[in-house]
C-alpha cells in the first residue's frame, strides 16, 4: 500500500502516516531475519562471513517503498535488508545464505550476493563501490527505451572514497540518467570511523562536484527516508537526472560476524539504540492511535520469519554437478 | 568483394550489428564524434547518433560497469577500452563483475557484453600502451577471449562476439591496422573456439595469433625453402581454445612450437604446451617450444622493441633446431 506523503518534508515528527504498519512490518521482517542469520552463524550452521544491518532497516525500507516493481536496485554485502525490502522471498534468502539449492542463487552466491532479478534486486556486491556503475547501466537501459524506470544504488559511507563512486556519479549526471545514489551512512567503514577516512562531515555535499542535488536525511526515520527518496525518484522518472542522498544511521552490530566492535566509544551504541528506527516508528504509531498495535505487527513478522527459516532448512543441498553450470550461457 | 583494411572493418562490423539489432550500442572514450582514437569507429556516430554511439568521460570502470548493468537489463553493449593496457584501471569490473556475475547469481542474468581493446606491441607506443594484455584474462572463467589476426577473422569474430550471450573480450591488434582483406558472406559468423589452419605441413606445428601469426607464416615460407614443412595454426580465440585442431596436427607432425608476443610466464602459449603434453604426451618427438618475448615490459626504442618481439629469423632458427632435435 503506497504511503501518502508530501515530498521531502514528511517525517515521523508529523506522526505515523497511513501505511506505517507496512513499513513497520518490513522493518521487523528484516530485523528478525538478521537476528536469525546471526544465530545461524554463531551456531556454526553457516560458513564464511556475514554483514548484518540491524539498526539500518529504515534506509532500505524507506527507499524501496518509493520504488515500483520495474525499478531496479543494487546493494552491498550488507544488503539482506535491501533485497528483502525490494521483494525477495524470505525463504529463498535464508536458503541462499544456508547454501541450499532453493536459495535465490542456487547456493552459488551466499550471504554477500543475494540477488533476485525477478523483483528488480539486481545484485549484492562484495567489492566496495563496484555496483554503482552497474546501476548506471540499468538506468541507461531505462533511458534507452524511454521506460521511465528508476535504478537505485545503495552503498556505505566508505564507498564514497572509491573511484567507481566518482566515475558513476559523473557519468550518470553527464547523461542525466534516472538513477538515485543512496549512501547508507552507518558511521563506520569496517573498523574505521568515517571522520578518520573522510575530510568532510556531510557526504551529500559531494553531489555538488557532479552537478546533481545532494540531500541529507535522518536514516532512522523511515518516513523521512521515504519522502526524500520519493522526490528523487520522481525527478529521475521525468528525466531530470540523478540525485545523491545521504541517510544517517548506525550499525548496531559489528562489521561482520567476527567483529565485537570494541572500537566504539562508550555510550555511542546506547545513544543510537535510543533512536532505533523500529522503536521510533512504533512509538509514533502508538501515539497516533488508529494503527494496528505495533506488537501485532512484530508477532506476525516473527511467525513469517520462523516459517521461512523452516522451509529453507528443508531445502536440499545443491547437486555438486551444479557447480559447473552458469559460468557461460552459450556453450564455451 | 571489396578490399578493406583491419582498421576500417571494425566500424563495418559494428554498423552491420547495429543495423541488425536495435539493442546493440557502443560506448567508450572518443568513439563517437571523433571516430575513435584509432579511427576504428569512424562514421558510426553520423549513422546512429548519440543515443547508440556514446562518448564517455575518461572512466573505464564506469564504461565497463555501465555495459554490465545495461546488458543485465536487456541491451547488447559494445564497450571500447582504448588501449588494452587500460584494462588495468577497470580490472575489477572485468574480473570480478563481468566474469562472475552470471555465476554468482545462479544464472539469473545474461551478459552479452563485447569489450573491444587495442592490443599489442610493435608500434612504438612504449610500455604502458603496448602490452599484449590477452594473457591477463586467461585465468578468469566466465570471460571469452577473441584474438583476430586477419580482416576476415576480425569482422567475423566481432559479429559473433556481439551476438553471443556471454562476455567476450575482443583484442584488436594495433600493428595490424593496415592489413588488407576481404569480407564476404562466409565471414559473417566465425564461431568462437574454431581454429584456422593457415598452412599445412608435416614436420612441425606452429601455433600463433595476431601479429605473430603473420611472422610464423613468413617463417614457414623460409623454412619450406630449406625443406622443412610447417603447419601454421591460428586458434583465433583463446577461450574457448580449439585444442583438437592442435592435437590433430600434432598427430602428423609430432613437434610443437608456439610463437607469441608475450613473455612465457602465465601465457596462453605456456598453457597450451602444458595441456598438449599432459593430454598427448606420447605424440611428441621433441620437447614443445614457446618462442616468446622477453620477461620485461615492452621497451620503446625501435631497436629495443624489435629485439623484444620474436622476429621471423628467430622463429626460423628456433623451429629449425626443434625439427632436428
Ligand atoms: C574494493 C574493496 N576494498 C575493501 C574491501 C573490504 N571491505 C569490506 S566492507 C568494507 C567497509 C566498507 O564500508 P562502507 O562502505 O561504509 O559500508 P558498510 O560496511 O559500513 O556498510 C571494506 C573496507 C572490499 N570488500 N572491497
Ligand atoms: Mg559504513
Amino acid at each position: 500500500m503506497p504511503v501518502e506523503l508530501s515530498p521531502a518534508t514528511a517525517s515521523l515528527a508529523g506522526g505515523a502516516p497511513e501505511g506505517a504498519a507496512d513499513l513497520l512490518r518490513q522493518m521487523w521482517r528484516i530485523r528478525l531475519f538478521e537476528n536469525t542469520v546471526m544465530d545461524l552463524f554463531t551456531r556454526g550452521l553457516v560458513r564464511g562471513s556475514t554483514h548484518l544491518c540491524q539498526g539500518q532497516e529504515a534506509v532500505s525500507v524507506g527507499a524501496c517503498a518509493a520504488l515500483r516493481p520495474s525499478d531496479t536496485m543494487t546493494c552491498t554485502y550488507r544488503g539482506h535488508g535491501a533485497v528483502i525490502a525490494k521483494g525477495a522471498p524470505l525463504d529463498a534468502c535464508f536458503g541462499e545464505i544456508l547454501g541450499r539449492a532453493g536459495g535465490l542463487c542456487g547456493g552459488k552466491g551466499g550471504s554477500m550476493h543475494l540477488t533476485d532479478v525477478s523483483v528488480g534486486a539486481l545484485g549484492s556486491n562484495a567489492i566496495v563501490g563496484a555496483h554503482l556503475p552497474i546501476s548506471v547501466g540499468a538506468a541507461l537501459t531505462s533511458s534507452y527505451h524511454g521506460r521511465g524506470d528508476v535504478s537505485v544504488a545503495i552503498f556505505g559511507d566508505g564507498a564514497t572514497n572509491i573511484g567507481a563512486f566518482h566515475e558513476s556519479l559523473n557519468m550518470a549526471s553527464v547523461w542525466r540518467l534516472p538513477v538515485v545514489f543512496l549512501i547508507e551512512n552507518n558511521q563506520y567503514g569496517e573498523y574505521s570511523p568515517l571522520r578518520s577516512t573522510t575530510p568532510i562531515d556531510r557526504l551529500a555535499d559531494r553531489a555538488a562536484g557532479y552537478g546533481m542535488p545532494g540531500e541529507y536525511v535522518d536514516g532512522n526515520d523511515v518516513v523521512a527516508v521515504h519522502a526524500v527518496m520519493e522526490a528523487a525518484v520522481a525527478r529521475a522518472r521525468v528525466g531530470q537526472g540523478p540525485t545523491l542522498i545521504e541517510a544517517d544511521t548506525y550499525r548496531q552490530v559489528g562489521h561482520s560476524r567476527s567483529d565485537p566492535a570494541t572500537y566504539r566509544p562508550a555510550g555511542e551504541l546506547d545513544r543510537w539504540l535510543a533512536r532505533d528506527p523500529i522503536t521510533l516508528l512504533s512509538d509514533a504509531m502508538r501515539a497516533g492511535g488508529a494503527h494496528p498495535p505495533p506488537e501485532d505487527v512484530e508477532r506476525e513478522a516473527a511467525a513469517e520469519v520462523d516459517a521461512a527459516l523452516r522451509r529453507a532448512m528443508d531445502m536440499p543441498e545443491p547437486d555438486p554437478a551444479s557447480r559447473l553450470r552458469d559460468v557461460y550461457g552459450a556453450a564455451a | 568483394m571489396t578490399q578493406i583494411n583491419y582498421r576500417k572493418v571494425i566500424a563495418v562490423a559494428i554498423a552491420d550489428a547495429m543495423r541488425a539489432d536495435p539493442d546493440v550500442f557502443l560506448i567508450g572514450e572518443d568513439v563517437g564524434a571523433a571516430g575513435g582514437a584509432f579511427k576504428t569507429t569512424a562514421g558510426l556516430f553520423e549513422e546512429f547518433g548519440p543515443r547508440r554511439v556514446r562518448d564517455t568521460p575518461i572512466s573505464e570502470q564506469a564504461i565497463v560497469g555501465t555495459a554490465i548493468g545495461a546488458a543485465m537489463t536487456g541491451l547488447r553493449p559494445i564497450a571500447e577500452i582504448m588501449f588494452a593496457d587500460f584494462a588495468g584501471v577497470c580490472f575489477d569490473q572485468l574480473a570480478n563483475q563481468l566474469a562472475k556475475y552470471r555465476y554468482m547469481t545462479g544464472g539469473q542474468v545474461r551478459l552479452p557484453v563485447t569489450v573491444r581493446m587495442a592490443n599489442g606491441a610493435g608500434a612504438g607506443f612504449a610500455a604502458q600502451h603496448s602490452q599484449p594484455a590477452e594473457n591477463w584474462f586467461l585465468n578468469i572463467p566466465g570471460l571469452k577471449i577473441a584474438v583476430p589476426g586477419t580482416v576476415e577473422d576480425l569482422y567475423g569474430l566481432l559479429r559473433t562476439a556481439i551476438a553471443d550471450d556471454d562476455p567476450v573480450l575482443v583484442f584488436e591488434h594495433k600493428n595490424l591496422f593496415a592489413l588488407k582483406g576481404e569480407v564476404s558472406a562466409d565471414t559473417l559468423a566465425i564461431p568462437l573456439g574454431k581454429a584456422t589452419v593457415v598452412r599445412e605441413g608435416t614436420d612441425v606445428t606452429i601455433v600463433a595469433i595476431q601479429q605473430m601469426r603473420h611472422r610464423a607464416a613468413e617463417a614457414a615460407d623460409q623454412l619450406a625453402a630449406e625443406g622443412i614443412s610447417a603447419t601454421v595454426i591460428d586458434p583465433r580465440t583463446l577461450v574457448p581454445f580449439d585444442d583438437e585442431a592442435v592435437a590433430d596436427s600434432l598427430r602428423r607432425t609430432h613437434r610443437l612450437a608456439v610463437v607469441q608476443e608475450a613473455p612465457h610466464g602465465g601465457s596462453w602459449g605456456a598453457s597450451l604446451v602444458a595441456r598438449m603434453t599432459a593430454d598427448n604426451f606420447t605424440l611428441f618427438d621433441a620437447p614443445p617450444l614457446v618462442i616468446g618475448a622477453d620477461e620485461t615490459p615492452v621497451p620503446y626504442s625501435p631497436g629495443l622493441e624489435d629485439a623484444w618481439l620474436p622476429s621471423v629469423s628467430r622463429i626460423v632458427s628456433e623451429v629449425r633446431k626443434l625439427v632436428t632435435w
